[in-house]
């Protein structure tokens, strides 16, 4: 199937422009974050989820920071609004599922976490913690987008499957999913040995508890895509498991999620050693990520690059 | 020494030991992705081997390029699952009693649960009951004198025993299948070639499981026909496939053929046993015309050299007709070797290939002739000539040219060869493994177990209706979830508000 050339540069405008208001996302989230107060011991002790209690002043009148800060979630949105659009024209425009190279792929991923990311600052009340999230988003769309950019084109016969469109997405997503906990681990390692040194963070309990609902909500799903790509292993190579060095990495990264969730109902390692983990197993997923595809080679070295 | 016996298993079965394992098997793990493997490609762990030295080779003997098949790799996760076990089988216990038990007594203070509520109200203790056990329908209910208890999410625990029992499973379906599974390749020439899967020495490479000695492989065969390819301008390559027979079972009796197209993620599944297309290549064929006038035509496959152009490298080895003296016989020998383009592109008389597909296809032939070493008993590549021969002398290289199709090469003492035609060969690869249906059905329930224990949450409720002094009935509402307590908020809520209303029911 000839590639629609037209639909594929609209795909690259969105991208390009999703990266724009991400950063500029990130710019209002950050001045929100330098010029808000930090907010007080009552307010900390509550945390996220519970009724806000009556503050001193009207909710309807917003501190110049808060409306700032409103901004960036109303951008970050529209950005991700932006990106969604891009991977549609990239997907009409190759007339297959976009997510057929690393850069599609990371796309993908990315917009999987700026969704997660929406509905935590729905969920909880940490809207400036944009500040943090964001940016290693913009940094995988950043490398995405130059060096490990793809022309829109047909993908080869291996993956000619509707296991793409399963398996990929599903690892795609959940990863992009437990990028959010990543972050929300190391802000909890930071938070927990000084609580007193960054005081405009959310509480430790609440970072805690962010990351353990993300993960716990991505780790069936990332269980559920390496069983998709076993399934589609089994009909495309002959065999559903042969420790290729992605399905190796992809299996050390689900142990160590696995850990986390036992090392988070286990005493003595609740706490500072399941946030330890759970950025564990971020770094293996960025390994698999970037190592896997681009120095190691196996059967899903596909990248096209 | 039972109490040495009872706190080694003790420690083993304990959660820290569990996690300890865990990170092991995570870190043991790596190495397979990070070093060249035996089961993936020998070739690269020989190199790899020699290019480190003494470092090399001691992690050869370590294991380090079979992480998966090495003793320290098999004591941790045997040791993970010993573990496991001696963590479910009371988790299991437990869970049966507790199934049978009723929930437990309402505690004396509700107000001390992290959800609390209470009002007082215009009815009677029973009636507050009552109300409550129409709210909490569905729930595992004890209600007594003015009391009610309620627990829900049973389902978590059980699906929890779910995931880890079928994780199990798994594990030993998957190692049955190491026992019993084999797979095999084979190059089968398109137009006509065949293969039957009656042993071993039909294939090109063979590896069994531990049990498998290929004296009972599953009969079946099949026969190619037609290969197409299909490509991008930019040689990419867009589809593959075969059209091939097959007969396995009742039809290798009848002797009859079902047709059947294989191709890329289509394997050909039949009586047990997968056959996949795995790749394919080309089979040029020459003939040559002896200085007697007897001719010998013969195609053997080429393999590829670039996959992305199919440019391959060959060698199509003759024996000269009618000599029975071996030693005549093998200063007669020849070969043709070279480079086959399927489109070919001259630059400056060398030749290259610049795309898959035949289009006027070409060959740079090196003809050589003399003893091919092919009786010496040791084994020799069919894609290449022994360079041992070469060097000695004993096999010279007598003739060098470009040939297109119909062209051919004429040596100095009359012999001449021909470049007749090229076809397609496909890689097939044979694949058995008995257990692997075993291995889908516990990855399904490991989805399914997960699924339920990380999305239902165990929590409990209590009602406790006291009647006050002045007639009216204090009712207290207490909650508790027993795993975490995110989300659990709103439905007590909303169960409160059901048994605290002020109406009348």
């Amino acid at each position: 199937m000839p590639v629609n050339e037209t639909l594929a540069t609209y795909s690259d405008w969105l991208y390009r422009s999703a990266l724009g208001v991400y950063l500029f996302a990130v710019l209002l989230y950050a001045v929100e974050q330098a010029f808000s107060r930090a907010p007080r011991k009552s307010e900390a002790l509550v945390g996220a989820g519970a009724p806000s209690v009556l503050t001193d002043e009207p909710k309807s009148e917003l501190t110049r920071a808060e409306r700032i800060g409103r901004m960036g979630a109303a951008m970050t949105v529209l950005g991700a609004l932006l990106h969604l659009g891009s991977l549609v024209m990239r997907g009409l425009s190759a007339g297959r599922a976009p997510w057929g190279n690393m850069y599609e792929y990371m796309s993908l991923l990315c917009l999987a976490a700026v969704a997660t990311w929406i509905v935590l600052m729905v969920k909880f009340s940490i809207r400036r913690l944009g500040v943090f999230v964001l940016p290693p988003i913009l940094v995988l769309l950043f490398l995405g987008g130059t060096v490990l950019y793809a022309e829109s084109a047909p993908v080869q016969p291996a993956l000619r499957s509707y296991w793409l469109v399963i398996h990929v997405s599903v690892i795609s997503i959940s990863s992009g999913i437990l990028l959010i906990p990543g972050v929300t681990s190391i802000l909890y390692l930071l938070k927990d040995r000084r609580t007193d040194r960054f005081p405009k963070l959310p509480s430790a309990d609440v970072l805690d508890r962010m990351s353990y609902r993300t993960t716990v909500l991505a780790f069936p799903l990332f269980t559920a895509g390496i069983i998709c790509g076993a399934i589609w292993a089994e009909a495309a190579w002959g065999r559903f498991w042969g420790w290729d060095p992605k399905e190796t990495v992809a299996f050390v990264s689900w142990v160590v999620y696995a850990a986390y969730l036992h090392a988070r109902a286990t005493a003595g390692w609740r706490g500072r050693g399941a946030a330890w983990i759970n950025v564990a197993g971020f770094a293996v997923n960025v390994f698999n990520l970037f190592f896997i595809n681009l120095v190691a080679t196996g059967l899903h070295s596909y990248a096209g690059l | 020494m039972i109490a040495f016996l009872r706190n080694t298993w003790r420690g083993l079965t304990s959660m820290r030991t569990a996690l300890t394992l865990l990170f092991l098997l995570a870190l043991a793990a790596m190495p397979g992705a990070l070093l060249p493997q035996l089961s993936l490609n020998a070739a690269k762990v020989d190199e790899y081997v020699a290019q480190r030295g003494w470092w090399g080779e001691l992690l050869l003997k370590l294991g380090f390029f079979e992480v998966y098949a090495t003793p320290w790799f098999a004591a941790i996760y045997l040791l993970l699952f010993t573990s496991l076990v001696g963590c479910l089988l009371p988790r299991t216990w437990e869970y049966f009693k507790q199934m049978r038990s009723k929930p437990v007594l309402t505690p004396r203070n509700l107000s001390r649960m992290p959800h609390h509520a209470q009002a007082e109200l215009d009815i009677t203790p029973d009636e507050a009951v009552e109300r409550a056990e129409k709210a909490l329908r569905g729930w595992r209910m004890d209600s007594g004198e003015g009391a009610v208890s309620a627990e829900r999410g049973f389902l978590r625990e059980t699906g929890n025993l779910v995931f880890h029992f079928a994780l199990l499973g798994l594990l030993v379906s998957f190692a049955l299948g190491k026992m019993f599974s084999y797979e095999g390749q084979v190059i089968v020439q398109a137009d006509g070639g065949q293969f039957c899967n009656g042993g071993i020495f039909n294939y090109d490479s063979f590896r069994p499981g531990l049990r498998v000695d290929g004296t009972d492989l599953t009969p079946f065969c099949v026969e190619i026909g037609e290969f197409s390819a299909e490509y991008l301008d930019n040689g990419q390559p867009v589809g593959f496939q075969a059209d091939i027979r097959y007969q396995s079972g009742q039809d290798l009796a009848a002797n009859t053929w079902k047709p059947y197209t294989l191709q890329v993620n289509h394997p050909l599944r039949t009586d047990g046993d997968r056959v996949y297309l795995l790749g394919h290549g080309y089979t040029p064929t020459f003939t040559v015309t002896f200085p007697n006038g007897e001719k010998r035509t013969q195609g053997i496959q080429w393999l590829p050299a670039d996959q992305l152009t199919l440019a391959s490298e060959g060698a199509t080895k003759f024996d000269p007709p009618g000599i029975t003296d071996s030693e005549t016989r093998r200063k007669n020998q020849i070969a043709v070797t070279g480079l086959l383009a399927p489109t070919p592109l001259l630059h400056g008389g060398i030749l290259t290939s610049k795309y898959p597909a035949l289009n006027n296809p070409m060959v740079a032939v090196d003809v050589y002739r003399g003893d091919l070493g092919v009786d010496d008993g040791r084994g020799q590549s069919i894609f290449s000539i022994d360079g041992k021969m070469v060097e000695q002398g004993r096999l010279q290289k007598v003739a060098r040219k470009n040939l297109a199709l119909g062209e051919e090469i004429a040596l100095d003492d009359g012999t001449k060869v021909r470049f007749d035609s090229v076809n397609d060969w496909v890689s097939l690869q044979v694949s058995h493994d008995p257990t692997q249906g075993y291995v889908l059905v516990f990855a399904i329930l490991i989805i399914l177990g997960l699924g339920v224990s990380l999305t239902v949450k165990r929590r409990r409720v209590w009602v406790r209706a006291t009647r006050l002094e002045d007639g009216r009935t204090l009712v207290e509402v207490g909650g508790l979830a027993r795993t975490d307590q995110a989300g659990y908020g709103e439905e007590f809520t909303r169960l409160a508000r059901a048994v605290l209303n002020e109406e009348k029911s």
